[in-house]
């Protein structure tokens, strides 16, 4: 009798352990794709992190006018040179107040002739958030005049440089801001431009098979056998220097996707091999579904995640040819600003010396590009959920 | 093999053709004629117009043609007469100006790369061997940031550095007595000892890529059966990781040799330009800055030409030490 009890409620245990597994297997079973992808993602911490950089970059360069406290174009004469500006909670007297700077005095070295820049600790300028400061247009459409922070005193009487000023006196933080606005889209438009040439052609390719993919191959052998940044100077150095900004920034978009798209064409044919001979596209082919049907309704969805994988693994690239060009002169000129360009001023190691600051873009160039690449290897691995 | 070669001889001339209609296009793209510009430079410079010279230069690179006539002009100049077209800037012919260049740029291409597979192997075998052990994650991370940091930027921090810690001027290829001197044995010694910082600069992208790849790959071959079985034999696991998986993990690798030679072209143009090294990145720089387009476009030529063969001389080498490599291929 006693027996009959006890296995009657192991029985019953089982059961019920046996409920929870079900409950948390069929989570999984009926999970949407993409629900799979973003479960596995998040377990990849750095993937997460860098992320949230890059949303908190792309924000700043989206609102860079909003963010910058100063004009990129605006000259303090005062400043030319001069370090970053120390933020301090404490002051000379062992105090503690709202964050501030002390007021910045100019005097030159009798024997170099170079400016001397000095705290005098008597004047304290609080960093206030909110400020209404120099006037811009958002977007080129809306005019206002509040800046994310700033001091509170018109900029005549002292400003406030996150990352000190440049051989003119421009604020380097606000030039960066400024920046991150054409870097990082460049990075966006010409992968846009390269995945529209290489989806259809590595699909072709791919799909096809045959004479034409054999075709397509060596042009892409072809192509990434010259080496692509001589071919880059050429070309860009022949965009006439005329041109306005927005117009150079598209010649060099298209100039770089010229390249890139044999990345993804490699990739997207490589998946369209593999699903070719998948028995839903046969499927799919039996039931004569047209072929443009099978391609975008039944391939394209099951390889989509790869390719968003591939693209940010291929934004770096964009992004950090983007910066080379300009650095050497022959990408973005100025008055058109992105990193390259601030980089410019970094060339010469005397200037390097004096102001190290100005090497700063290549802090963020070097952190977009690694976050990229984070984020991307997390996708890579991410898209394949049933993996394992 | 030999079948091998010279299809592989063979497929090169259309890509060589190819190449070469680039650079020529290139050479047209800026707008005006090389005459008038080298005329206009001339008498810039208050140089008597000797319109002889202009004719007979006309007449030589087939200007005011159609364009078809002037890029057979260019090429059968080139490969008849090794007559390159005439450097605007420099005044002298562009092949007095390049070949040295062109060396040094791939003697310090070739080096780095094999510098960087000389240090990525061995460190890329030992990260997937002890995989997750410390020494693997401070790798991992050294070579994420080594491939996310552009060439020209390491060499902005060396110079950087090395001017104001030790006030030492890192750039250039040679000593200052050195430079411009002819040839030497003394001048080869000088260069060695300068050599290695662009060196080291140039492999750093390579290596940290190169590091990647081998941990990748060398991971997922140490799960095979073969590997399991041949431990089960009793082989010492030195000696069965280096014969074994490692081979088949490096593969992927020489088969894009050229590959990873044309991007370390591409970076070395860069970090060329910020160290000032007598390399081709400056002068072909400068060649498109001012439109010398000659000079650039010959630059563009025999860079990507001396890649392609590059790639096939390393092609035919590796099908040689490597049976498996297919020759129908």
């Amino acid at each position: 009798m006693e027996d009959l009890e006890q296995a009657k409620t192991t029985a019953e245990e089982i059961e019920s352990i046996e409920e929870e597994i079900t409950g948390e297997e069929e989570k999984i079973y009926v999970a949407p794709y993409w629900k799979l992808m973003w479960w596995r993602f998040r377990k990849n911490k750095m993937a997460l992190i860098s992320v949230g950089i890059l949303a908190l970059f792309y924000l700043v360069g989206i609102f860079c006018e909003f963010v910058a406290p100063y004009d990129a174009g605006q000259y303090f004469v005062k400043y030319k040179l001069a370090p970053p500006s120390k933020i301090r909670i404490r002051d000379a007297e062992g105090q503690f107040h709202w964050p501030f700077v002390y007021k910045i005095e100019r005097s030159k070295d009798p024997e170099t002739f170079r400016n001397i820049y000095t705290e005098v600790t008597e004047i304290r300028y609080p960093v206030q958030f909110l400020v209404h400061g120099t006037e811009y247009e958002l977007w080129g459409l809306f005019k206002m005049n509040l800046h994310l922070f700033g001091l509170p005193v018109p900029h005549e009487e002292q400003g406030v440089f996150l990352v000190g000023a440049d051989r003119l006196g421009r604020d380097v933080f606000s030039r960066l801001c400024y920046g991150a606005r054409i870097s990082l889209s460049i990075g966006l438009v010409g992968v846009f431009l390269s995945l529209t040439l290489g989806i259809v052609l590595g699909g072709i390719s791919g799909y096809r098979g045959g004479r034409i993919d054999m075709l397509i191959q060596r042009v892409i052998e072809f192509i990434r056998s010259i080496p692509s940044i001589p071919l880059w100077m050429a070309l860009s150095a022949a965009l006439p220097s005329d041109w306005p900004i927005i117009r150079l920034y598209f010649g060099i978009t298209v100039i770089l996707s010229l390249i890139g798209w044999t990345w993804m064409a490699r990739v997207v044919r490589g998946r369209f091999l593999a699903l070719r001979e998948e028995d839903f596209v046969m499927a799919a082919r039996l039931a004569g579904s047209s072929e443009a049907r099978i391609i975008l309704r039944h391939m394209v969805p099951s390889f989509l995640s790869y390719i968003i994988a591939s693209l940010t693994l291929a934004i770096p690239n964009m992004i950090l040819a983007e910066t080379g060009l300009s650095f050497i002169g022959l990408g973005l000129r100025a008055p058109a600003i992105s990193w390259g360009v601030l980089l410019q001023e970094a060339q010469n190691v005397r200037s390097l010396a004096l102001a190290p600051w100005v090497f700063a873009p290549a802090f963020f160039v070097v952190t977009a590009v690694l976050a990229f690449n984070f984020v991307g290897d997390g996708l890579r691995d991410a898209a394949d959920p049933y993996a394992r | 093999m030999l079948g091998y070669i010279l299809r592989r001889v063979l497929f090169m001339i259309p890509t060589l053709f190819i190449i070469s209609i680039i650079s020529f296009v290139i050479i047209q793209l800026p707008p005006g004629d090389f005459l008038t510009t080298y005329a206009a430079q001339l008498s810039e410079m208050g140089d008597n117009i000797d319109q002889q010279a202009l004719e007979a230069l006309e007449v030589r690179y087939g200007l005011g043609q159609p364009i078809y006539v002037q890029y057979y002009k260019w090429m059968s100049g080139i490969i008849l007469r090794g007559d390159w077209g005439q450097s605007m800037e420099w005044h002298k012919p562009v092949k007095a100006l390049i070949w040295e260049r062109i060396g040094l740029t791939m003697v310090l291409s070739s080096v780095a790369l094999l510098v960087s597979w000389f240090v990525a192997i061995p460190i890329g075998v030992y990260s997937a061997t002890h995989q997750y052990s410390i020494p693997d994650y401070v790798m991992s991370v050294i070579s994420f940031v080594g491939a996310g940091t552009p060439g020209f930027m390491i060499a902005l921090v060396v110079m950087w550095l090395a001017m104001t810690r030790l006030g030492l001027n890192v750039g250039g290829l040679f000593s200052q007595e050195y430079m411009l001197a002819p040839w030497s044995w003394d001048k080869v010694v000088d260069m060695l000892k300068h050599i290695w910082i662009p060196v080291v600069i140039i492999a750093i992208n390579g290596t940290a890529g190169s590091i990647r790849t081998t941990r990748a790959n060398l991971l997922d071959e140490l799960n095979k059966p073969y590997v399991e079985t041949a431990r089960a034999k009793g082989l010492k696991e030195g000696k069965l990781v280096w014969k074994y998986p490692v081979r088949v993990a490096l593969n992927p690798f020489f088969s894009t040799v050229g590959w990873s030679l044309a991007s370390l072209i591409s970076g070395q143009m860069l970090v060329a330009y910020v160290l000032s090294l007598q390399t081709t990145g400056p002068m072909m720089l400068r060649a498109l800055m001012s439109q010398d387009m000659y000079l650039a476009g010959s630059f563009l030529l025999l860079l990507s030409a001396l890649t392609v063969i590059g790639t096939l001389i390393s092609d035919i080498l590796l099908a040689w030490v490597d049976p498996r490599i297919s020759l129908r291929g």
